[in-house]
């Protein structure tokens, strides 16, 4: 048992630790806020220059990682510096979709993906689908020589700043991704910032005519090729959430030093250094959920969507704690757009309603444990 | 025993009601449904609106154009308005500086300033937070310094809440640093015209700029704008602070919330069913039901003892920590049941009046700057760590 990081990946985490220690300060990130596609191009020619698209990838594919411990190392430092630059859509979500799904053609891509060239952005969910990837009401008809789509996508995070997007629709054959050219004629984008900074957009499809080949798998391996997008895409919210909470029980903890009140730091009264442990125990058990669900990233698909329940759960719970109690403790400063407590608070808050909040996997941890029981009784 | 209302106190009931149904405009109720930040004209219109129907200063006597109402009666009628999604009636003048001015005011500021808050002529605000004084606010250090006929005034005050609407702040002030903390504080009453008085608004985590800081730089204030005598300050501004915790329990606010949470539930699918029939979901918005009515019967409790002529004690600290609680339960709930539409931030949209189109359902745009703002309701008017010490102290004895 080892609960080190290899050497290559500490290597990474303190490189990319340190840049951003010295190129993402409140005013970088107010740059890449307010740019108008909500990301900074410096700043994503640097993460690839860094290595730290490449090492989302396997090796297969042009990468030197790809795990899940690979995916959590450069999350958490993202989620530390709150940063904004949509690197889970484009990275982690679409290039799993290529990877698992993608024609050889479309797994080309890849190469200009890691060097920072290409960002390919998923847009799957639905104003109806709330948190399920297989609700699409987005259709696929067959036409000569290829398809026509029509649907709205809502809510895409990175979507503003996307070359290429990766779309669900059902059509005849049932449920179907399709690689199209975010410009492409009959894609309509209305673009707006997130309350946590990150940029998104709806995006309506309108008669957007497609040649065959810009379709990414047989439609049976659809799900399944969806579902271990999603569970990449949540090792890196779990990871990001990690490094938000390190960040503000960081600034808590250190308010609570400073700050006097009837004459001794508020750090020495007994109730609030109860809650800040507390803060702190629940902080470590977040951080044992997110080992949890990396280290089981590429187990067979029921564990490991077991795994990313559990996490997506468990880290949301605390995740909110997190967020409530760093705010209470502070005070009013805590709730001044300023200071930076709040850019994790809601960044924290806006995790759980990615990819499922507490409820939903909840509600999917349940019914994995009532399969898994009914399995025990039948054998 | 009996939990029901008198017939009196029915037909005041059916009374507001139909006074609400033609006096709150729609624009205006859509815009509190919809948790929209008004405007200042907003609050003035529905100020003007009370006043008219002489149902402004529900906690004044009736000499000074009060309602002379009981605390039964008042709660009815803010629970009623708060049903209605009317605008909350600005506080300051009026249930704040008011009460104290009745009691420790000379003849002369009541005559002033007291048809002036009625009236709309005046908009008040508080001045009582520094950046080193929160919690412990006996520690302020804003400095008041008595030359010839004036005081001179040098120093800061930070949440102000809407203290860029203001004409006038009520401050809390140093006038001897000699002496124990409480012992040297004065009430003052400051024009916000007045030269060396500047106004920053502060801008919150849900992107709305509600608060603001108030700075003196020289300030010269009269000396006939001290309430009561100097240095007694404290005492009035103690006596305030129980005034502001009427109706501190929010009971109206969050039943309110719930009829809007559960109507977004109706229309929020999960699943290819409304939200409501999801397990999970409708356990989360059962327990807060079930919550918010014990709540709404220990506020009655207290009620019917302040109407009985009991004062509210430190009880009312417990109503503040379980009201604020409950509500920030619901805004909780809120900000879940829109799902992905709890991420998208038009700030503009939040605007009264403003054109800028939301994303998603309408409700959708405020839910999580809502959740956000709340966060306020257990930090100001006393922090909740703060109130649990009044109770370990007056109640539990400890």
């Amino acid at each position: 048992m080892d609960f080190n990081h290899s050497d290559e990946r500490r290597m990474l985490q303190d490189t990319l630790h340190r840049y951003l220690s010295d190129n993402y300060d409140a005013s970088q990130r107010a740059n890449s806020v307010g740019h108008a596609q909500g990301f900074s191009e410096e700043i994503w020619n640097d993460f690839a220059e860094l290595g730290v698209i490449r090492v989302l990838f396997a090796e297969e594919h042009g990468g030197f990682g790809g795990s899940g411990f690979d995916i959590a190392v450069v999350f958490e430092e993202l989620g530390r510096f709150a940063c904004v630059e949509p690197l889970m859509a484009s990275g982690v979500m679409a290039g799993r979709l290529l990877s698992e799904l993608g024609t050889e053609e479309q797994k080309a891509l890849i190469g200009d993906v890691i060097d920072g060239k290409l960002k390919i952005v998923p847009a799957l969910e639905e104003p109806q689908s709330r948190y399920d990837l297989d609700v699409v009401e987005t259709t696929a008809e067959r036409v000569e020589d290829g398809y026509r789509l029509n649907g709205t996508k809502s809510v895409v995070i990175g979507g503003p700043s996307a070359d290429k997007l990766i779309v669900s629709a059902r059509g005849a054959d049932g449920l179907q991704l399709f690689m199209i050219d975010a410009d492409a004629s009959g894609v309509e984008r209305y673009s707006y910032p997130n309350l946590d900074g990150y940029h998104a957009s709806d995006i309506a499809l309108v008669n957007v005519a497609l040649p065959a080949s810009a379709c990414l798998g047989a439609s049976e391996a659809v799900l399944s090729g969806l579902e271990a997008a999603r569970a990449a895409g949540v090792t890196a919210l779990c990871a990001e959430a990690v490094g938000a909470m390190e960040a503000a029980k960081d600034l808590t903890v250190e308010y609570l030093r400073v700050r006097t009140q009837f004459g001794r730091a508020l750090g020495k009264f007994l109730a609030l250094q109860h809650r800040m442990s507390t803060v702190l125990i629940e902080i470590e058990q977040a951080r044992s959920a997110l080992i949890n669900v990396a280290g089981h990233l590429s187990a067979e698909p029921f564990q490991r969507d077991k795994h990313v329940s559990a996490a997506k759960n468990l880290i949301g719970r605390v995740a909110q704690l997190v967020c409530e109690e760093t705010i209470q403790l502070h005070g009013g400063i805590g709730m001044t757009e300023e200071y930076a407590l709040g850019h994790y608070a809601k960044r924290l808050m806006m995790i759980d309603h990615q990819l499922g909040d507490v409820d939903y996997h909840l509600e999917r941890f349940v019914g994995a444990m009532q399969r898994e029981s009914a399995r025990e009784a039948m054998s | 025993m009996d939990l029901n209302y008198s017939a009196d106190e029915l037909a005041f009931r059916d009374e507001v009601r139909s006074f609400l149904k033609e006096n709150l405009s729609q624009t205006l109720s859509e815009k509190v449904r919809l948790g929209k930040r008004l405007s200042k004209a907003d609050h003035e219109e529905w100020h003007a609106t009370l006043n008219r129907q002489g149902w402004l200063a529900i906690n004044w006597p009736e000499e000074y154009g009060g309602t002379g109402w009981n605390a039964v009666y008042r709660h009815i009628f803010e629970e009623e308005l708060c049903l209605a999604h009317a605008p909350r009636t600005m506080p300051f003048g009026l249930f704040m500086l008011a009460p104290v001015l009745l009691k420790f005011g000379s003849k002369v500021q009541k005559d002033h300033f007291l048809p002036r808050i009625l009236d709309g002529t005046d908009w008040w605000c508080q001045g009582y937070s520094e950046p080193q004084a929160g919690s412990d606010l006996a520690s302020l250090k804003t400095r008041a310094v008595r030359d010839g006929e004036h005081y001179v005034v040098n120093g800061q005050k930070t949440w102000t809440t809407l203290g860029q609407h203001a004409d006038w702040i009520f401050c809390l002030v140093r006038t001897d640093p000699e002496v124990k903390a409480q012992e040297g504080i004065s009430f003052l009453l400051i024009d916000m015209k007045t030269p060396g008085v500047t106004v920053r608004p502060i801008t919150l985590i849900d992107g709305g700029q509600e608060v603001n800081e108030v700075f003196f730089e020289d300030v010269r204030v009269s000396v006939a704008n001290l309430v009561g005598e100097e240095n007694k300050g404290w005492t009035y501004a103690k006596y305030l602070l129980t005034h502001e915790r009427t109706n501190i329990a929010g009971v109206g606010f969050s039943t309110a919330a719930l009829v809007h949470l559960k109507d977004v539930c109706a229309k929020q699918m999960s699943g290819g069913k409304p939200l409501l029939d999801n397990p999970y979901f409708a356990a989360r918005v059962a327990q807060i039901e079930i919550d918010l009515m014990a709540m709404a019967t220990t506020n009655l409790r207290m009620i019917a003892k302040a109407a009985a002529g009991q004062a509210p004690g430190a009880e009312s600290s417990m109503l503040k920590i379980k009201g604020t609680e409950i509500r920030q339960a619901i805004n909780d709930l809120t900000r879940r049941a829109v799902g992905r539409y709890a991420m998208p931030f038009v700030s503009e949209a939040l605007d009264s009046g403003a054109n800028a189109q939301g994303v998603g359902p309408d409700y959708a745009a405020a839910a999580s700057p809502s959740y956000f703002n709340n966060r306020k309701l257990s930090i100001f008017g006393g922090s909740n760590e703060i109130q649990r010490n009044i109770i370990s102290k007056a109640i539990l004895g400890l």
